[in-house]
């Protein structure tokens, strides 16, 4: 019996019913709220982005990490009483003090001064071969993806050739032919770097340029420079930040390795990597600062531009999230 | 399938040829370069040079005859050391690289696998927030400061591992952990979201439908799917291995090829640092070539993606 | 009279998300009998879909309320691993997207005998034999060389056909199809509709198919469910539904179908969406948009109330005091 259970009630609804008052056996009338749709307050995608980015914790520490870095890396060096490159021949060697922060080196040189001298060129290097790397690729990428077809053929091909070419080799190359400085580091950083932005702006606009909005505004007669503006740029934002903030420590880490090299930032300036290299004879001295704060401030570098790209973007792609 | 191999096959050879090509016309432009006429070696090496790369002759000659000895896999010889050639410098420390390398590979290949699936399948338990944190970590010191620190720490504080050269298996150890962290942390993450991605398909709940148990799901069905994308950035990290090399074989004392590149950097040896760089680079491609080609034997579906395509 | 294979008793499922506790399921009864096609009907997020998972104890959410009982045990009381052998054993189950639901980079024969091998002790090699059998049976022709082949070689409805093939390979008394032909084009869904009676003729498994397209369940039920909200709202033989419907929102629903045997040519729609599950209404859930809601409906939930020994409804229009009722339809 199929409704066995469903009709148990039966008994049971006869005793209800009796319980219930007649007068509510009238027409409803339709309550005022139901008009109104509930209203949520709605948030724009920045603001969306900026609530969830707020909720994430580490993000939030690799932010924070990040202002206290940059704010030390600009003014340190400015109101440390000591110079990054005078030396102190009476002053070698010494460890942390009152007078010496971050105690001394091998040539009396003051490490508090440095290590921030340093940090600040580490995030110049970073920020700027980031910034250059965007303006390059996404214009190309932009006009790739936009274009498609044969251009898009042509472009594209050329920068899977670049792709394929083994980065930091070829920025060592680069290095070994111009020359060591700050200047050419950039250049060598962002003569194959701008590729991976390129191929990444190219696959969102591509993906953006066939949405229903913008074929639409395409049928309105819309220009094209006002789609690229209006429609294509706020949709790719997201992803082109989320991997700025990639470039950015990659390129810091690229400064690190080839001034560990002695490719990069020349004495008497200071770098980190260069620093680190320095202190490397630590290990036998037992002059532990040396190695120590300059280490440091480009892992905690490194640690939080990485924590923070990951908030982006969970923040800045909910589709990614999980 | 044939026709893909053979279509990559063809880009890699363009790729090389272009290498080469940069290669050669960026050490032309190179100031103090023995091609840029300023020569300041003795007269001994002078004259083997002159022969060997043809320095007397116009440029486009150089060019082709430099191309021509690279198929033969002649790649050059050093003006700091002479009679040293880079073959021969090859076979000294390639063996030697290759074995850090690989070692260095396949520890950061199983231990970030598993960091990343046991992340995954306890997502937001405590192996997940340790793993993650352990692959930030990773990520955030370069490669030289976590040498620098395992040398100090283990070798020099505790003595517990040999601090340099490359002599016992002993000595294999503090390098290929300071070489390793770095992908490892990679792999790790990556594992971890394409695991956790991969767990919430369709194909999954199918699987738990059929009344598998958890292991079976997990093996079978979960992780080759998670593990396609780790295939595909092995290419990467083999380069990014490679160039970590060099510092840690100059930091460790390793007699391997990193050293000797970075030594002809440093004493701007131009046709060792070109002939390695090729040598590299060549090594770098057919690496990528391959991972390629495996890519297309496990995922069965890029076989006819490409065919239509 | 049929057998009871199946009984749902007062089933009650919740989530726990970011913004509170989700009641997806609310008191739901339903029994399956033997031999029979039951339909689930309703419009997305009324429940039917955690209401089948419920049975596999595949849902990611809470059973917090409610018996489901199977062949004398509750499947709710059962360890995961007792669940387990009954999973694609006893009780088997098709979902709605045959694009995703197997495994890519396995072949489909792989994914077909792991489930044999897996409920059954027999040797690979009769595993194999049983998989093209099946494949056979399912109307796919060269089994053995597409047994080989992986998932993305075959076409949609060929794939719904492999996952028919997968659930029934292992003879379940119970089939869960869960809108298994929605993601298929019409003729492809008239050809698979027309697989599932014949499997039902051969087999005499039980089939619990859960959709939202009324055209579907013309076609194949014996039974259907009308869920709304979480709950039952209507229960009765097809005939009983398609003729006879008593619930307003049941009538809704056919009347925004088009027909070929009706004389109204116009298609009308249900305004309105359904409550928001986090706090369900205090009364009849379908009051908000119900052309013949009384006041009653506001303040109390609809009482079951037999029409005949199979018809069941929850409604206050039943009650004996409605008929006096007149609706003006005043907004």
């Amino acid at each position: 019996m199929a409704l066995k259970n469903v009709n148990e009630d039966e008994t049971f609804s006869d005793h209800v019913s009796i319980s219930i008052p007649d007068h509510l056996f009238t027409e409803r009338r339709r309550r005022k709220v139901e008009a109104e749709a509930v209203v949520r307050p709605s948030l724009n995608y920045w603001q969306d982005a900026w609530r969830r980015l707020r909720k994430n914790k580490l993000a939030m520490t690799g932010l924070v990490l990040l202002i206290i870095l940059v704010v030390l890396a600009i003014f340190a060096p400015i109101f440390s009483s000591h110079s990054p490159t005078k030396q102190v021949l009476t002053d070698q060697n010494l460890p942390p003090s009152k007078t010496y922060w971050f105690g001394t080196d091998a040539l009396g040189r003051d490490l508090f001064a440095r290590s921030w001298y340093g940090a600040r060129i580490s995030l110049f290097v970073g920020f700027i071969a980031a910034f250059i790397d965007l303006f390059i690729g996404v214009i190309y990428g932009g006009i790739s993806g936009y274009k498609g077809g044969k251009v898009d053929n042509v472009m594209m091909r050329m920068v899977e050739i670049l792709y394929g070419l083994p980065y930091l080799l070829m920025v060592i190359l680069l290095m070994v032919v111009m020359g060591p400085g700050l200047s050419t580091i950039i250049v060598a950083l962002t003569a194959t770097g701008w590729v991976g932005m390129a191929r990444i702006v190219r696959g969102q606009v591509l993906q953006i340029k066939n949405y229903e909005f913008v074929l639409a505004s395409q049928t309105f007669g819309t220009r094209t420079r006002r789609i690229i503006r209006k429609n294509l740029l706020p949709n790719t934002m997201g992803t082109i930040i989320v991997q700025m903030t990639l470039t950015i420590p990659s390129a810091i880490f690229s400064e690190a390795f080839l001034s560990f090299l002695g490719l990069g930032v020349q004495p008497p300036y200071a770098s980190l990597g260069l620093m680190t290299n320095d202190g490397l004879s630590a290990i036998l001295t037992g002059y532990w600062w040396t190695l120590f704060f300059p280490a440091f401030i480009i892992s905690l570098t490194m640690y939080a531009f990485n924590v923070l790209g990951d908030g982006l973007q969970d923040a800045l792609d909910p589709k990614l999230r999980r | 399938m044939v026709t893909y191999i053979l279509r990559r096959f063809g880009a890699m050879i363009i790729t090389l040829w272009l290498i080469v090509t940069l290669t050669f016309f960026l050490m032309h432009l190179a100031p103090g370069s023995p091609f840029n006429q300023e020569r300041n070696t003795n007269a001994a090496v002078q004259k083997n040079l002159m022969e060997h790369y043809h320095l007397n002759e116009p440029i486009a000659f150089q060019y082709l005859s430099y191309l021509k000895s690279l198929l033969h896999f002649d790649f050059g010889m050093s003006i700091t050391q002479p009679g040293q050639t880079v073959n021969g410098l090859l076979a000294q420390g390639f063996p030697v690289s290759f074995e850090l390398g690989m070692m260095t590979l396949v520890v950061a290949v199983l231990s970030g696998v598993i960091l990343g699936v046991l992340a995954a399948l306890k997502h937001n338990g405590i192996i997940d927030y340790l793993a993650m944190t352990l692959a930030v970590i990773g990520i955030s010191v370069p490669n030289f400061i976590m040498a620098t620190l395992l040398i100090q720490e283990l070798a020099v504080h505790w003595h517990v591992l040999p601090a340099a050269t490359w002599s016992s298996p002993k000595h294999v150890i503090l390098p290929t952990i300071a070489l390793a962290t770095g992908p490892m942390a990679i792999i790790a993450r990556l594992t971890r979201s394409s695991m956790l991605e991969v767990l919430t398909q369709d194909y999954i709940r199918t699987a738990r439908a059929k009344g598998l148990s958890p292991y079976k799901i997990v093996v079978r069905h979960a992780l080759r799917n998670a593990l396609l994308p780790v295939v595909t950035i092995l290419g990467t990290l083999t380069a990014g291995i490679l160039t970590g090399s060099f510092v840690i074989e100059k930091i460790f004392a390793i007699p391997g090829m990193g050293k000797y590149f970075v030594d002809s950097i440093n004493s701007r040896d131009y046709f060792v640092i070109m002939g390695t760089t090729v040598f590299y680079s060549g090594f770098l491609i057919i690496m990528l070539f391959l991972v390629d080609i495996a890519y297309g034997f496990l995922d069965p579906r890029i076989k006819l993606h490409k065919k239509e395509g | 009279m049929s057998e009871t294979i199946l009984e749902i008793k007062d089933l009650h499922v919740s989530f726990t998300t970011y913004g509170g506790e989700v009641q997806a399921v609310r008191g739901v009864n339903v029994t399956l009998n033997r031999g029979e096609t039951l339909a689930i009907v309703g419009e997305s997020g009324c429940g039917k879909t955690v209401t089948s998972q419920s049975i596999m104890r595949l849902t990611a959410g809470n059973i917090t309320k409610g018996s489901i009982r199977f062949k004398g045990k509750d499947l709710t009381r059962l360890t995961e691993k007792q669940m387990r052998d009954i999973r694609g054993s006893d009780i088997s189950m098709i979902f709605q997207d045959p694009m995703t639901s197997l495994n890519p980079t396995l072949t489909v024969g792989k994914q077909i005998i792991e489930g044999v091998e897996r409920h059954q002790n027999i040797s690979r090699h009769d595993a194999e034999r049983l998989a093209l059998e099946i494949f056979d049976w399912v109307g796919i022709a060269n089994g053995k060389e597409r047994l080989k082949q992986y998932p993305h070689q075959f076409s949609g409805g060929m794939r719904q056909r492999i996952m028919i093939a997968m659930a029934l390979v292992c003879k379940p008394s119970i089939l869960i199809a869960d809108e298994p032909t929605t993601a298929l084009d019409v003729t492809i869904q008239a050809q698979i509709l027309e697989l599932f009676k014949e499997i039902q003729r051969e087999t005499g498994v039980s089939i619990i198919l859960i959709t939202h397209d009324m055209g579907v369940v013309a076609q194949v039920s014996d039974r259907i469910a009308i869920m709304y909200a979480g709950k039952v709202v209507e229960i009765g033989r097809r005939k009983d539904i398609f003729y006879r419907p008593q619930h307003p929102y049941t009538k809704g629903l056919l009347h925004s179908i088009p027909r070929m045997d009706s004389e109204e040519d116009e298609l009308i729609p249900i305004p309105g969406t359904p409550p928001d599950l986090f706090s369900p209404p205090k009364g009849c859930p379908f009051v908000a948009r119900c052309p013949f809601a009384m006041e009653v409906c506001e303040q109390y939930q609809p009482i079951t109330t037999a029409i005949s020994s199979d018809h069941a409804v929850d409604c206050w229009l039943q009650d004996e005091r409605a008929k006096q009722v007149t609706f003006t339809g005043e907004v």
